[in-house]
Formats: C-alpha cells, structure tokens, sequence
C-alpha cells in the first residue's frame, strides 16, 4: 500500500518535472510565467492519444509527433504574439493567459467532453512483483523517462553551447545581450522546448491521468506551485519540487482527499514566508 | 555631536567588495564634498547611508543615533534626504505633485483615505513654496514628462529640500547639466541654509570645490584622502587616483 | 465640467430608472449582474490600476464571501449574522491573500496570487462536505431590509444599485485621497517612496484589504441574486474576467472597469444565446485587446477625444508594463 502510493508519487513527480522544467527555463530566461503551459500540456496529450486510437500510431511516435506539434505551437506562439510584447511582462503574461482559454474551448470542440483514455504501450502494460511488492511496468518507465530527460537537459545546459547561452540568459539577460547572444532567438528555442517538454509530458501522463477538459488548469498551478518552490531557471530547483509535490499530493489524496487540493500548496507558502525566491533560487540583488 | 559619523562601513555584492570599512564624520552644517573615480563606490555609500542598501558591517549615525539597522523610511523620518545620480522622479505626475508627495512622505496625512488631496491647501501650498525655491514655481502644473533634464535635477533637489531634512545626501547634482544650469544649480545650493548639512558626490571640480568645506576622496571603497580643500589638493595621493593611473 | 456632471446625473437617472426602460425581469436581473461585477472589476483594479500589482486570484476571494455567505445561511444563520461573518471571513482571507502575495510584485505576484485562487477553487470542488461539491450551495433566502422584499427583480436592482452607487462614491474618494496618491507613487516609484518616507508595504497591504473588501461585497452580492455558489465561481477564468473587464474598458480610472464590465457582462449574455464558447471569446478578447487597445477603452476613447479638443492624454497603464522606468541620462 505505501509502496505503491510511494511509486504512484514519485510517477507523478516525474509528469511534473516534465511540465515544470520548461516553464521554469522560459520563466527564468524571459520572466514570463507562461499560463498557457497546462494547455501544452494537455493538448499534447490529446494530440498524442489521438494518434494511437485513430491513426494506430505506435506510442512512442505518437509522443515525439505530439511533442513536436506542441513544441511548433509554443514557437508560433513566441514569435507572433510574444515577441510583439517584448519589454511588457504583464502583457506577455496576460496574452499567455488569453491563449490558454482559447486553447481550452478549443480542445472542447475538437475532442469533446468526455475523457480520453490512452492505453500504455503494450510492452509496458502489467507490472512485475517483486520483494512482496507489485511494480506497475509503465509508472516505472515514466520515472526512467523523466530521469532521463533531467539528465539530457543537465547535459545540454552545462555542456553545450546552447545551453551556456541559455545559463547566462537566466543569470542576467541584460548582460547576455550586450555580449552578443542573440536572446531573441534563444527565446523561441526555449519556449519551443519548454512547450514540447510540456507536450510529451502530457502524453506519458495519458495513460495513468487520461486527458480530459480542465487538466490544463488543474496542471498549470502545480507547475507555479514547483517552480515557487524550487526557483525559477533551475532544473534541480524543479526535479526536487516536482518530487515533493507529488509525494504530497499522492499521500493527500489517499489521506485527506477533501483537502488534498489545499495542503499540496501548503510547502509553496512555507516557502514564500521562509525564502522567497525558491529552495534553489537564488537571492534577489 | 559629529551630524554624519560613518564607522567601519562594509558592503559587497557577491565576492565584490564594494564598500570597504569606511569611516567618516560629518560635522552640523558642513559641507562635504566626496570625489573619487568612477567606480569608487561613492554612490554606494550613499545607498548605504539612506539604507537603499543594507551594510553587511559597521555604523551609520545620524545625529548620535543609530540608523545602520533602520529601513529607509525610518531614516527619511530621521531628517535624512537624497537625491540620485540616475534621476528618480515620478514621470506621469506633474512636478507640483512630485514635491506634494515629497512632502507627504513625512506627513501623518499619508494614510488618509477621506479627504481630496487637491483640498490639503497648506501642503500644496507648502510644495509649490519648494519648487519656488528652485526657480520652477511657474513650471508648477507641467507634467513632469515635458520638462528638461536641468529642471529635473531642479525637481529632485526641490524635493529633497521640501522634507527640511537635517543630513542632504546631493549624488552629482551637475551631471548632465549645461555651463548655465550648473550655475544656477550652484547659486541655489549656496542659499541652502546652515541647518542643513550637505554632503554632495560631484566630479565637477569647478563648482563643486568652492562649495566645499571639507573633501573626502573615496578609492576603491574607501576613503583614503580627508581634509580641508587645500589639504586635499596638496595632499599627492589624490594626484596619484586622479592623475597616477 | 458641467458637462460632465450633467453626463453623470443622466446616467444616474437611467440607471435608478432602468426597471422601467428595460423590457423584462431577466434584463434587469443582467443589470444587477453588470453592476456587481463592476464592483468586481473595480476592486481588482484598485490592484492593477493603482498599485501595478496584478491578481488572478480575486474570484477566491470573491467566492471565499459567497461560499462563507451561504454555508451561514445554510447553517440557519441570520440574513444579517450571514454578511458579517462572509465580510469577516473574506477578510480575513484576503489579510493571509496579501501577506504572501506581497513577497513579490510584478510577475511573483502574479503567479501567487493565481496559486491561492487556484487553492480556493480547489476547496470549493474538493471539499464536498462544507460546499457540497460540484452541487454547489443554493441560497433560498434574499434579505428583507426594511421589510421590502428583494426577491422582486426589480428591488433587488435597485439595492444593488444603492451598494454600487455607495463603492463608487467611496472608491473615487479613496482614489482622490492622500492615500490614493501614496499609492499610486508605489506603483511608479517604489524605491523612491521609500526614501521618501513611506512604508510602501503597508501601503500595497491596505490597498489589497481594500480591494479584497470590494470583492467581498460583490461575491455576497453575487450569492444573493443567483441563490447559488459553486466551484466555477471560483476557477480561473472567474479570476481572469474583472482583470479583462479592467484592462478592456481602462485602467486606473473608475469608469473603465465599470464599462468594462458591462461590456464583457452584455457580450457574455448576448453571446451565450447564440455559442456555448465564452471562453473562447474571453481568451480572443484578452488576446485582442493586450495587443491592439492595452491603454483599454475609456482611456482611449477620452484621448481621441482630447485630441480633438486639445490636451493630453494619459499614460497607458497596462503596456507600461512591470520593469522600473529609468529616465534617460
Ligand atoms: N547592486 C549592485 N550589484 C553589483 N555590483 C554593484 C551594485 N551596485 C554597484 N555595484 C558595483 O560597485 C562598484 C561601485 O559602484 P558605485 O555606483 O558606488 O560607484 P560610483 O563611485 O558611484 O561611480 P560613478 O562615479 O561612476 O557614479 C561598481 O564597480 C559597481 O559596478
Ligand atoms: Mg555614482
């Protein structure tokens, strides 16, 4: 029972970081909070779990083409109506918020009110028991899946060029410009990736959270709750808050499911009273 | 009692030092002038002496009192008035409301959500008396988007003089400003009465010396010349900063 | 002048009048929801408008009044024991609101304020016990004051009428005030207020109380003429329709919120009639109106005005944006 509630937590986690890891980069790069972020998210989903049900699409395609749309979206998206706000924050982030009602009506229409469900690839279905414990195959694999993304995009921000680009963004954007990044280009990189982070990660969460009208919302403040807590533009910052914040909200639900809602903000208000920029963020100057 | 005394005043951000363990005294009704390269930290002093900034270490007392450990607004309240290199001023309003709200800041009517501000005839008559001071009284109710930067650096001087503050902290009051407006610049400073100590930054040595009682040069976070004019002129140390390198 | 005091004194007499100039019971029932909502869009604007501080969290506290309101009534409370405790509640709701809100500003804030909603959403969905869920509360009671029974369309209108009126008053004299003046310095210059001697927290933490006291109002309000409070009262878009009223009709004056809300409130019930996608409008508005119009209606409309007629125009408010403005050197 705790162990598979443990398991359940740390899949959970791992669906979060995905979401959260990009709308952390594009917070700390650009200090937008994109809103429309849970809508990527669940647009990725429902673009994902249509390829498998109507098209027969093999899930792992399905997940890259969907990630793929979602990233191609967040790009439009950047260049057309971010980029034309540059300088106000408050606007971006308001247009962020437009697009995401937009986006939410429109998955309406398209595909209806009732869940969509989404099966596991069938080499992952089922699970194994092992040490008296039943280990359910796909939760595990997500947890590799989102181990693997942490360690990718560690490798790609320490290592590459692109990604010291992106390190100094974060760290002082003005400064970044006046060495000659070309930030605005960096921009739409990131918030393609952020968006296609978002998009497959909605569609490894398809088959344990089904897609369904309202997961944009009911995502979006769970990655401001991670980024709150872990700091904006860190990516340890967001696999350690995505963790915790599934472990609460796994354990809530089973403990007190009235208030699973409530306590899951609990930490992010522990935090702002004790250290308001974040477990790993670092100190406002 | 000293109305300025700095003791062993740090600052830095991150591994800069910045501000390293300057002492200083001013005394009631002086005026000291504070030079030094760019760079010197003089402005940060100032940040430190108006807790803009919070010093890591030492003391900062304002007519023997203790205010290293006050937030900003306590200091203001303490008789404590700046000006900034960068002019800071409120740009959609017009400058008699910049000198109004000047004069707020220290008026327990701040918190009065009753009455119409355009009602409280003493202060608004108060500020435009301020701007009076600075030559701008005709200027009163221009928005201060469609004035020059001279009158600018007027405003925030007007301001600054609106609180009759006991300490004026002046940080290049004639930067930017044309030969004619340093002048008057000039003129208005010398009228400012002995009541109020000024310690002005200034890398105008043309105005600024004869200004001066007292100079203290400041070099990579410190002070290391003090003293009289003459005194600092001869002294070679501030030949070296200003000429050695 | 004159003028516009004779604009404000015919609008007074349509709106007092309006039961007889409308058609029918369900169009003066949309005209207490215009005005409620623009005591809504009035009290985030009170945030946005005059202390920079943007929130997308306000329906929480709206709900947290109206869920407060109709549990008391539920629980057998009376009418007026029922609004002081959801006044009482709300308030102090909106103090815990402020207090972690105002860690941050600009963007922080933003995303704060959107989490606490987000949690008030979330009691009233998950906490089936005290707001019945997704059923809801209904309220089966209106008031009586003074005997006269606002369960009549028309009274009902015109005590919201009388509360509006009475907001507005207090709101322009807030805005007008010292205060007001005080606050509106924290939302160009914060730093500088300081210096200048004023406590720029207190200042932004009386304002929101303020507005989350406006909010409150509207949300008992709300709870009166629909007899009824469920969790979308709460959600998201309910936050993020008073932040559109506001920036649509104006910004930081007192008529944009106002013709903001009835705006938004009239396209939302002739809309409804013909598409079930409100929210596709809403999020199309939003789009539209950050993008082409940020200055909002009101402003804009006056500055063509005063163009015509020869003076300035004021300041957008919304596309100034967040980032602390430096003059140039
Ligand atoms: N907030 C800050 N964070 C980091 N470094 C800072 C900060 N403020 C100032 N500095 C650094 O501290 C040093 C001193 O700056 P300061 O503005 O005090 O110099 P100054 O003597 O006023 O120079 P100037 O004559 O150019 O005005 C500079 O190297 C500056 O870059
Ligand atoms: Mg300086």
């Amino acid at each position: 029972m705790w162990t598979i509630l443990a398991i359940n937590s740390v899949t959970f986690g791992g669906l979060l970081f995905l979401l959260s890891a990009g709308f952390s980069l594009i917070f700390g790069l650009m200090r937008v909070p994109n809103l429309t972020h849970g809508s990527m998210f669940m647009l990725g989903g429902y673009i994902g779990g249509s390829l498998i049900a109507s098209w027969h699409l093999p899930f792992w395609l399905a997940a890259l083409v969907a990630a793929a749309a979602v990233a191609a979206f967040g790009g439009v998206m950047e260049r057309f109506l971010l980029r034309r706000l540059a300088g106000s924050v408050l606007a971006q982030v308001l247009v962020t918020l437009g697009v995401a009602f937009m986006v939410s009506d429109f998955s309406l229409m398209v595909w209806g009110g009732d869940p969509l469900s989404v099966d596991a690839p069938r080499a992952l279905a089922g699970g194994t028991r092992a040490l008296g414990v039943f280990f359910p195959t796909y939760r595990i694999a997500v947890i590799l899946i989102a181990v693997a993304v942490a360690a990718i995009l560690w490798a790609m921000l320490d290592r590459t060029r692109l990604g010291a680009m992106i390190r100094a963004g974060v760290d002082d954007p003005e400064m970044a410009r006046v060495v000659g990044i070309r930030v605005s280009r960096l921009f739409t990189i990131v918030f393609c990736l952020g968006a296609g982070l978002a998009g497959f990660g909605g569609v490894m969460g398809a088959p344990i959270l089904s897609v369904y009208p309202g997961l944009d919302f009911a995502m979006l403040p769970l990655a401001l709750v991670v980024v709150i807590l872990g700091g904006a533009g860190s990516l340890p910052g967001s696999l350690v808050g995505s963790i915790v914040i599934g472990f609460i909200y796994n354990f809530g639900l089973v403990m007190v499911p009235q208030l699973a809602y409530f306590i899951l903000f609990l930490p992010m208000v522990l935090v702002l009273v004790l250290r308001p920029q974040g477990l790993f963020g670092r100190a406002a100057p | 009692m000293t109305a300025l005394a700095i003791r062993g005043l740090r600052k830095s951000f991150g591994g800069l030092r910045v501000t390293q363990g300057v002492d200083l005294a001013v005394a009631p009704g002086e005026r000291r002038l504070i030079i030094g390269p760019n760079g010197a930290g003089k402005t940060t002093l100032f940040n430190l002496i108006a807790g803009d900034l919070r010093a890591d270490s030492g003391s900062v007392a304002l007519f023997g009192t203790e205010i290293a450990g006050l937030p900003a607004r306590r200091r203001a309240h303490l008789g404590l008035a700046r000006t900034y290199q960068i002019i800071t001023l409120f740009p959609k309003d017009t400058l008699l409301r910049n000198v109004t709200l000047s004069l707020l800041g220290l008026s327990g009517l701040r918190w009065n959500p009753f009455v119409r501000l355009d009602r409280q005839h003493a202060l608004i008559a108060q500020a435009r008396h301020a701007l009076g001071r600075v030559g701008l009284a005709d200027m009163a109710d221009r928005p201060l988007a469609e004035t020059s930067y001279g009158e600018r650096r007027r405003v925030e001087i007007a301001m600054a003089l609106a609180q009759s503050p006991r300490v004026l902290l002046l940080d290049e009051p004639f930067a930017g400003l044309s030969i004619d407006e340093r002048r008057d610049v000039a003129a208005l400073l010398a009228e400012v009465p002995r009541e109020i100590t000024i310690v002005m930054i200034e890398h105008d040595m043309d105005v600024a010396l004869e200004f001066a009682d007292r100079i203290s040069v400041m070099h990579f976070g410190a002070v290391v010349v003090d003293g009289t004019r003459a005194e600092v002129v001869a002294d070679p140390r501030t030949r070296e900063i200003y000429l050695g390198e | 002048m004159t003028a516009r005091r004779a604009l404000i004194g015919l609008a007074a007499v349509l709106l007092v009048a309006l039961p007889l100039w409308v058609p029918g019971n369900y169009d003066i029932s949309v005209g207490s929801e215009i005005l409620i909502y623009a005591i809504f869009a009035l009290s985030v604007d009170l945030l946005i408008g005059f202390a920079g501080l943007v929130s997308l969290g306000h329906a929480g506290l709206f709900s947290l009044a109206g869920y407060t309101l109709a549990v008391c009534l539920g629980a057998g409370f009376g009418q007026p024991a029922a609004i002081a405790l959801a006044l009482a509640v709300a308030l102090a709701g909106t103090a815990v609101f402020a207090a972690l809100s105002l860690r941050t500003t600009g963007v922080g804030f933003i995303m704060i304020t959107l989490a606490l909603g987000q949690i008030m959403w979330g009691l009233a969905y998950r906490w089936v016990g005290l707001t019945g869920g997704d059923n809801g509360i209904s309220v089966s009671a209106r008031p009586a004051p003074f005997g006269i029974s606002l369960a009549v369309p028309s009274h009902f209108y015109e005590a919201t009428l009388i509360v509006f009126a009475g907001a507005v008053f207090a709101y322009r004299v807030f805005v007008e005030s010292p205060f007001g003046a005080s606050l509106r310095g924290t939302r160009d210059q914060p730093r500088r207020m300081t210096a200048l001697g004023y406590n720029v927290w207190m200042i932004r933490f009386s304002a929101f109380m303020v507005s989350g006291l406006l909010a409150a109002i509207a949300g008992i309000l709300f709870v009166f003429r629909a007899e009824f409070i469920s969790p979308p009262t709460a959600a998201l878009t309910a936050s993020a329709e008073p932040v559109l009223m506001a920036i649509s009709g104006g910004s930081g004056t007192i008529l944009g919120p106002i013709v903001g809300a009835a705006l938004v409130e009239l396209v939302k019930n002739v809309a409804s009639a013909y598409i079930s996608r409100w929210n596709m409008l809403l999020g199309g508005t939003f789009v539209v109106i950050v993008m082409f119009m940020p200055e909002g209606l009101v402003p804009g409309t006056m500055r063509l005005l005063r163009r015509r007629f020869g003076a300035r125009p004021p300041a957008p408010v919304v596309a100034a944006g967040t980032a602390e403005r430096k003059p140039p050197p």
